[in-house]
């Protein structure tokens, strides 16, 4: 009996361990001591201020090497700039696959810089995990099973505003402006996606165009539909707008804003700091200027990693707590890989990461993903601009389930 | 026109390409040395090395065209990269929305980009010099935004752009996608290049030149100054064009940003690079845009720009005319000796 125990065991130990380590051996961009991760980034041009995100990546990935790696081995990120123009990022992404043989490829910055790379990496196979953007197409999991978003989309975002006011407001009379691309376009997937058939009868849409010198007659045909609800999914300079003239029309709805368009300095006090009292936006980071977070554990965290890895970095600036919840879901992610790098695994893992909180999110915002949902993070919450700064309020939301 | 022998000291742009003193067994050898130059990689480079020689290809045919215009006519143009976006834009449109095969999409770019560049060659014609540079650039800055509108929306698909599948291999053919859009780009290329050589060294080569170097001479001579001038144009404006094409199937996707002003700048600098009016130069030019930026972002990540930037300016220093300026030296010193 004790023998065929142990040989038993032995046995399933040695079943267990052949296919994990034989992989292993073979994934690309894999070898005993060294799993390369690729990304891209604008490193140059205009929106060069986004390479903040690839250092602290870095940063992250140098202090988990300090800690011992993973799974046995050192991570090595390599970064190209890419410029913010796609056949670049095509370039690139082609020169970490196929020369440096990454394993994988991991939050690349743009929308049209990945869209340009978006096909290559499915006929690829090649993980193409946690983008830097918030357009809602990243999570198809049907059409493009190897590319997965991170960040909440502007959709997501927009079904987030829509259960809201249905709990506020079930009658709302709804006007919604959008800029006429993408990006506005997802606000209006969003409410479509809540309301559903009622969507027709509830919402008023008008759109604009990014060359537009001003928005001012649409607000006003939009108050003159009698709406008690406006939703915005439109950029700062025009977010701007819309905040001034709705309140010098003496227009008074329920005022949603993309929270792409919330910045104080940029937005907030070119409108007039005390004509956008009430208007609501959302969040899913704890932002860092807020007292609340003086004592945060997790926030100390950052800090504390901060203060060790980045020292010169600029505190303020919230694409390092944007970065570094991004890079502990990789992390996380490299963790349940185990022994085995291999890029089904990778992937396989990827979409099934159990509810998890990060350091630089808001408490009740987890990261969390299967193989039917690619939109990691789901949650958000709403808050409301005081005259001086944001008041975050209510419970952390959901989006709806499509 | 007697420029061609006192070679070194003379400013590029008064400057005749060099009638060739070769035998004919020696230029032959150099054609077949060139061909299996060209046709090497197919067999040597792994497919991302292939895929960016590629690139560089097609870069050398757009600054090419620019060549043209600028370097043999001598109407400086900084805004040849809304060329290159044309004609990416009609093969991808076509290829998109009416399923046209690559190939039958090739003539209708060229048209197209003929048409815009003869229709700007008008106002080039009232313009001179940095006038005209500026008026070229403001193109360049308009496109990409002009893609973008409303109107046209449907057709180029606005800022999320337009995908495109780029033609499988003939089944006869043991090669892959990346081989073989190499050689489809080397064909073209080789084409087109072969066509502006013919172009250059004829009657109208010598008169574009001769409009370059002495407006009032020319037209004293009789030559029509404003007919070839905007013919230059559009001629220029389709040889980029087509380049356009090929970058699209190429890179499989296009998109307003794909065409920013960058692009525009990136020609000009292939073509002082290379050598201003040369046809051999375009080639330099078309790799050294490629592959510098490359070398410059291996050697710092931090401010690839900066390195890029010392590069340009070292080239400058050792290659005032450019690569072609370099060969143009070195076969002129082989003369020399031979003649010995």
């Amino acid at each position: 009996m004790d023998t065929t125990r142990r040989s038993l065991i032995a046995g399933a130990a040695g079943v267990l361990s052949v296919p994990r380590l034989a992989p292993a051996q073979e994934s690309p961009g894999v070898t005993a001591g060294e799993i390369r991760i690729g990304s891209t980034n604008a490193l140059s041009g205009p929106v060069s201020s986004y390479s903040v995100i690839s250092r602290c990546l870095s940063a992250m990935f140098k202090r988990l090497n300090d800690e011992g790696g993973v799974g046995g081995r050192k991570v090595n990120f390599i970064v190209y700039d890419d410029g913010y123009a796609p056949p670049r990022t095509l370039e690139q992404t082609r020169r970490l696959v196929e020369q440096d043989r990454v394993a994988f490829l991991f939050n690349q910055l743009g929308t049209p810089t990945n869209s340009a790379i978006h096909r290559y990496v499915n006929q690829r196979k090649v993980p193409h995990l946690f983008l830097a953007t918030g357009a809602d197409k990243w999570s198809n999991p049907r059409e493009y099973p190897w590319t997965m978003g991170w960040q909440p989309s502007y959709r997501i975002e927009a079904q987030i505003y829509a259960k809201h006011l249905l709990e506020q407001k079930p009658n709302a009379r709804i006007a919604l402006l959008y800029q006429n691309d993408d990006f506005g376009k997802d606000y209006i997937a969003g409410v479509r996606d809540v309301l559903g058939p009622r969507f027709e009868g509830m919402v008023r849409t008008v759109s604009h165009e990014a060359t537009d010198p001003t928005i001012d007659s649409q607000i006003v045909s939009l108050a003159a539909t009698g709406a008690d609800v406006l939703i915005c999914g439109i950029t700062p300079r025009f977010a701007s707008q819309a905040i001034r003239r709705v309140h010098d029309i003496g227009w008074k709805p329920m005022f949603f804003m993309s929270n792409v368009s919330i910045s104080g300095s940029v937005v907030m006090q070119p409108a007039g700091s005390e004509k956008g009292v009430g208007v609501i936006t959302s969040d899913y980071r704890k932002d860092q200027g807020d007292p609340a977070w003086a004592n945060d554990p997790g926030m100390e965290e950052w800090r504390d990693f901060m203060r060790r890895f980045v020292p010169d970095g600029e505190i303020g600036d919230n694409n390092y707590t944007y970065a570094y919840g991004a890079g502990t879901t990789m992390i996380q992610v490299l963790r349940q890989c185990g022994n085995d790098f291999s890029r089904e695994n990778v992937m396989r893992q990827a979409a099934s990461i159990a509810p998890l909180e990060i350091a630089t999110l808001l408490p009740g915002v987890k990261v969390s993903t299967s193989p039917t949902n690619f939109s990691p993070i789901r949650h958000m919450q709403l808050q409301r601009w005081d005259g001086r700064s944001w008041q975050r309020f209510g419970n952390v939301i959901e989006g709806a389930q499509v | 026109m007697s420029a061609t022998e006192e070679v070194p000291a003379v400013p590029v742009l008064v400057q005749a390409p060099p009638r060739s003193a070769m035998a004919t067994w020696q230029r032959g050898a150099l054609v077949l040395l060139g061909l299996a130059a060209a046709l090497a990689p197919i067999f040597v480079l792994e497919s991302f090395q292939l895929f960016q020689l590629t690139m560089a290809v097609i870069m050398a045919l757009a600054v090419l065209g620019l060549n043209i215009v600028t370097g043999y006519n001598g109407q400086i143009s900084l805004g040849h990269g809304a060329f290159y976006a044309v004609g990416a834009y009609a093969t991808a449109i076509l290829m998109s929305h009416g399923d046209w095969s690559f190939w039958a999409t090739l003539p209708v770019s060229a048209a197209v980009c003929a048409g815009l560049g003869y229709a700007v060659g008008f106002p080039a014609l009232r313009l001179g010099g940095l006038y005209l540079a500026l008026t070229t650039f403001s193109l360049a800055v308009a496109v990409p935004q002009i893609l973008k509108h409303r109107a046209i929306e449907d057709w180029t698909g606005g800022v999320q752009g337009l995908f495109l599948v780029k033609p499988d291999p003939p089944s006869w053919l043991p090669l892959d996608a990346d081989q073989w859009m190499y050689l489809v780009a080397l064909g073209v290329s080789a084409v087109l290049f072969l066509l502006s050589w013919n172009l250059i060294r004829s009657r109208v080569g010598r008169a574009l030149m001769a409009i370059r170097d002495n407006p009032t001479a020319a037209e004293a001579m009789g030559m029509d100054t404003a007919t070839l001038k905007t013919r230059a144009f559009a001629v220029s404006a389709m040889v980029t064009g087509i380049a356009g094409s090929l970058g699209a199937v190429v890179i499989e996707f296009v998109a307003p940003d794909s065409f920013g002003f960058g692009v525009s700048i990136s020609l000009f600098v292939g073509m002082v690079v290379g050598g201003v009016a040369s046809i051999a130069g375009s080639i330099f030019g078309g790799l050294f845009v490629l592959f510098v930026p490359n070398i410059a972002e291996e050697i710092s990540k931090a401010a690839p720009g900066v390195i890029y930037g010392a590069i340009l300016i070292l080239f400058l220093f050792l290659l005032p005319d450019g690569f072609a300026g370099l060969l143009r030296r070195l076969a002129a010193r082989w003369r020399d000796r031979a003649a010995r």
